[in-house]
């Protein structure tokens, strides 16, 4: 074995990777339960494109057998209730966990200097990650695809002088149709994944250009010892690779839960309408995006104007990409930030949620009020961001890391 | 780090555990997904047994019918077909059909067939797989002054005779395989089911 | 900041319901999916009243057979009345399917004949079983039958002999200074051949088979996820005792 590495080792850098990256990685010790989910998600990624892949063998991309063939996959494909079981459930989990990841960076200033490029990496993931679960929620060819891919289609129209021939450009036709599901099944099975990886790819490597953060934001690089290695550092093989493994069990537990149990979730993760084909001519009483868009829907129904609501919706998810110049204060940490930034944040993660919530239900007037008050909250997050953090009264930050 | 003494033995004890139920656990998920590849309930329906009705067939004549998506061609060899079966013995692989794979036994007989004069045999060329073609006629110019009728494949020159019994010197390796088949009526042939009576 | 996380999505649990169309009070269906002696008998009142003009088109009868312990004999006799374009008996691996056209359903009905397949996924078991015990009598409407859970449906009320017919109970109410006429109960005007309590186990079998059509390998789902999760348990141990070794090395 050693002899078969080092014939490899003299033509690839399989050891000069294995150390840079793995066993002599040296990210910092106190990593807490915020942590896991950067290599949950890494996980979850390789979960969609095996059970994706497998998924494809038998699906047909065709309006006439699309709804069918996934019938087909569930009742009459040995065990592929449980790959298109693994897929749905991967979908939702795949957000619950960048979501957390997305929030460990908000709490601990992950994406301040010199982490800005990783943070940028990571919302364009974020970006292809939305698009990718679009795509692909339409070929089931539900009454939610159908529907919920017109409404978000139609978005696009709001866009002046372009808008109409835009939606028709996207669509391939003048109604959602079989072009439309035909291309959507190319870029989600092909096209996004390979720009996914590719961001993974790009987002690690940067990690591991300028190192991990961790819930003190103390720069670990700062101490060192002789041999110039982090006194707050230990190689991430194998102590992580062996508390990830933890994490990565404790996280399939709850996957399997889902899945076996509760893989409809309730009707939030496989949509009560997605089990009636796509019928062009009659809309399901109670439109909502999955529940993974619902906080940005809301945004949008909040604005009374179709222009404007687009705006706003694509301004909540443009403002995060601008985090690391929006947030003047030096110090990363929650933990040594004001009252004022910890209030700030919990009010930003609430409004997050109850807009969430908020975009389930049907449109009335409290509703739209509420959805109004929670979006100039969301909002109000960044405005209260930018002008406090300049000047902002900070605990002293340790110079090592505590436990 | 701990100044403490570092206990291998626990540590590869438990990396080793750890693995292997790790690797039991892969092997678990591994399944279905093979398992996926597995004929579906719809291949499985569709590969159901075929009727065919031998009323209208004439003497000499071949008819197709399709069974499991593959053709499956039943033959009235005429008097003259089945005397010449033995003279052919010498040039065949398999004359006597001991290769149990292609057939069923009550087609392991000198005419491979449950009634001597109807032939019924799977028209996939044992070579590759093409469809050979029908020649009963007798010493045709193609084929040669010693072929007594039966059927030749396009694609490699596979030869097999009116029973379906390869030649030697041909790529094919085996007879053409019967099918399971019984009669229902007289006429009526259930090809895709052996019928109890082997 | 773990417990306030939590608290959060504990909150949103509650939602986790159908929603009655109509915002009719929904009946709570007696569901039971490993009763496969109930799920065997609905599957007996789907093809005597509902198959012949709905149908279960992703469904294949010997999948019945195989999950209820009926042999293929057993289904061609009880489940199996149809045959194909040549006039052969449907075989047991065949999809459910019907004759009806959607041309001849929207003449007849008004719409298309939806497939059933899959109604108690997108409806719901609860929706079904009220949806089959709240027709009731009402001139007005086409086939006779106005419907609690489904207003206007087009469809008849096939099991009216069964259940008998019931009449709507009217109340006047004065909303927002109108006055409005709504239903206030259902009552039995002319019996059928079942009591309540045997329409309504009926109707449980129907509507459970009807849930066992939807998805039929629930069972299997859960008792592999059952043998799952005991697994991951056991993982969970060694993959601990394994992490906590190690971090010993870390003061």
């Amino acid at each position: 074995m050693g002899k078969l590495i080092g014939w490899i080792d003299d033509r690839f850098p399989l050891m000069k990777m294995w150390n840079e990256h793995l066993a002599e990685y040296y990210a910092p010790k106190n990593f807490n339960f915020w942590y896991f989910f950067g290599s949950l998600a890494l996980m979850v990624l390789v979960i969609q494109i095996i059970s994706g892949i497998f998924l494809t063998m038998h699906y047909k991309p065709d309006a006439e057998l699309a709804f069918a063939s996934v019938e087909y996959i569930m009742r009459d494909v040995p065990y592929g209730w449980l790959i298109r079981y693994i897929h749905s459930t991967g979908a939702t989990a795949f957000f619950i966990v960048v979501y957390l990841h997305m929030l460990r960076g908000l709490m601990y200033g992950s994406y301040k200097k010199p982490r800005e490029l990783i943070w940028l990496f990571g919302m364009f993931i974020y970006l292809a990650l939305m698009a990718e679960a679009f795509m692909g929620y339409l070929l089931p060819w539900g009454q939610m695809s159908y529907w919920g891919a017109q409404v978000i289609i139609s978005l696009f129209g709001a866009i002046p002088v372009i808008g109409d021939d835009l939606t028709l450009w996207i669509r391939g036709d003048f109604v959602i149709s079989d072009a439309t599901l035909n291309r959507f099944f190319a870029l989600h099975v092909i096209a996004l994944p390979l720009v996914l990886i590719f961001l993974v790819v790009a987002h690690i490597l940067a990690l591991h250009e300028v190192g991990s953060n961790n819930p003190d934001g103390v720069e670990i690089k700062k101490n060192k010892d002789e041999n110039g290695i982090p006194l707050d550092g230990i190689p991430f093989h194998p102590y992580y690779t062996v508390k990830d493994i933890v994490g990565v069990v404790v996280f399939l537990f709850f996957f399997a839960t889902i899945m076996f149990f509760f893989p409809d979730g309730g009707g939030y993760f496989l949509e009560h309408a997605n089990f009636i084909a796509s019928d062009p001519l009659k809309t399901p009483e109670h439109i909502a995006p999955v529940w993974y868009f619902t906080p940005f829907y809301a945004i949008l129904r909040a604005v009374p104007d179709k222009l404007m609501g687009v705006g706003a919706m694509g301004a909540a998810i443009v403002l995060l990409f601008f985090m690391p110049w929006i947030d003047r204060c030096k110090v990363k940490s929650i933990r040594y930030r004001s009252n004022i930034y910890k209030i700030n944040l919990a009010v930003f993660v609430v409004s997050f949620v109850v807009l969430g919530w908020l975009a389930m239900q049907p449109v009335t007037s409290t509703i739209t009020l509420l959805s109004q008050v929670f979006s100039l909250l969301y909002f109000g997050f960044f405005i209260v961001l930018f002008i406090t953090s300049k000047n902002e009264e900070t605990k002293p930050v340790p110079d090592r890391v505590t436990e | 780090m701990s100044t403490d003494v570092v206990d291998q033995g626990k540590r590869r004890f438990l990396t080793a555990a750890t693995s292997v139920v790790g690797a039991v656990g892969a092997g678990f998920v591994a399944v279905p997904f093979i398992a996926s590849w597995m004929p579906s309930e719809r291949a499985k329906n569709a590969g159901a047994p075929v009727e065919a009705d031998i009323s209208k067939l004439e003497e000499g004549r071949m008819m197709i019918v399709e069974w499991q998506s593959k053709p499956v061609w039943i033959v009235r060899r005429s008097e003259q077909m089945l005397s010449s079966l033995p003279k052919l013995n010498d040039n065949l692989r398999d004359p006597a059909s001991e290769n149990a794979d292609q057939q069923p036994e009550y087609a392991q007989n000198d005419t491979r067939s449950r009634k001597p004069e109807i032939l019924v045999l799977v028209g996939i060329c044992t070579h590759l797989g093409c469809s050979p073609s029908y020649r009963p006629e007798i010493a045709p110019a193609d084929l040669g002054e010693e072929w007594m009728g039966g059927f030749f494949c396009p694609c490699h020159s596979s030869k097999f005779d009116m029973a379906g019994r390869v030649y030697t010197g041909v790529p094919a390796p085996t007879n053409l395989p019967v099918p399971p088949h019984y009669y229902l009526t007289e006429n009526i042939i259930l090809v895709g089911e052996d019928g109890g009576a082997a | 900041m773990k417990k306030q996380i939590l608290t959060l999505i504990l909150s949103v649990l509650p939602t986790f319901a159908f929603a009655a169309g109509g915002g009719a009070h929904l009946d709570s269906a007696p569901i039971d999916i490993s009763d496969m002696g109930s799920v065997k008998r609905g599957a007996k009142h789907f093809i005597d009243y509902c198959f012949s003009c709905h149908e279960a088109s992703y469904m294949r009868y010997n999948r019945i057979g195989r999950d209820t312990g009926m042999t293929d004999a057993e289904l061609r006799e009880e489940l199996i009345f149809t045959t194909n374009e040549k006039g052969e008996p449907t075989k047991v691996g065949s999809l459910m399917k019907v004759a009806m056209t959607d041309e001849y359903a929207t003449k007849a009905f008004g719409i298309a004949v939806p497939d059933l397949t899959l109604t108690a996924r997108s409806r719901g078991a609860d929706w079904l079983y009220t949806y089959l015990r709240t027709f009731y009598m009402d001139p007005y409407r086409p086939t006779g039958m106005n419907n609690l859970v489904f207003p206007d449906v087009g469809m008849p009320h096939v099991l009216s002999s069964l259940q008998g017919m019931q009449k709507a109970v009217y109340k006047t109410e004065t909303r927002q200074g109108v006055e409005v006429e709504h239903v206030d109960h259902l009552e039995l005007a002319q019996p059928g051949s079942m009591t309540a309590e045997e329409y309504d186990a009926f109707v449980a079998d129907l509507v459970n088979f009807m849930v066992y059509l939807a998805e039929p390998v629930q069972n299997e789902r859960r008792s592999l996820g059952i043998k799952v999760l005991i697994f991951l348990v056991i993982f969970f141990v060694f993959a601990y005792l394994l992490k906590k070794e190690y971090w010993k090395d870390v003061h």
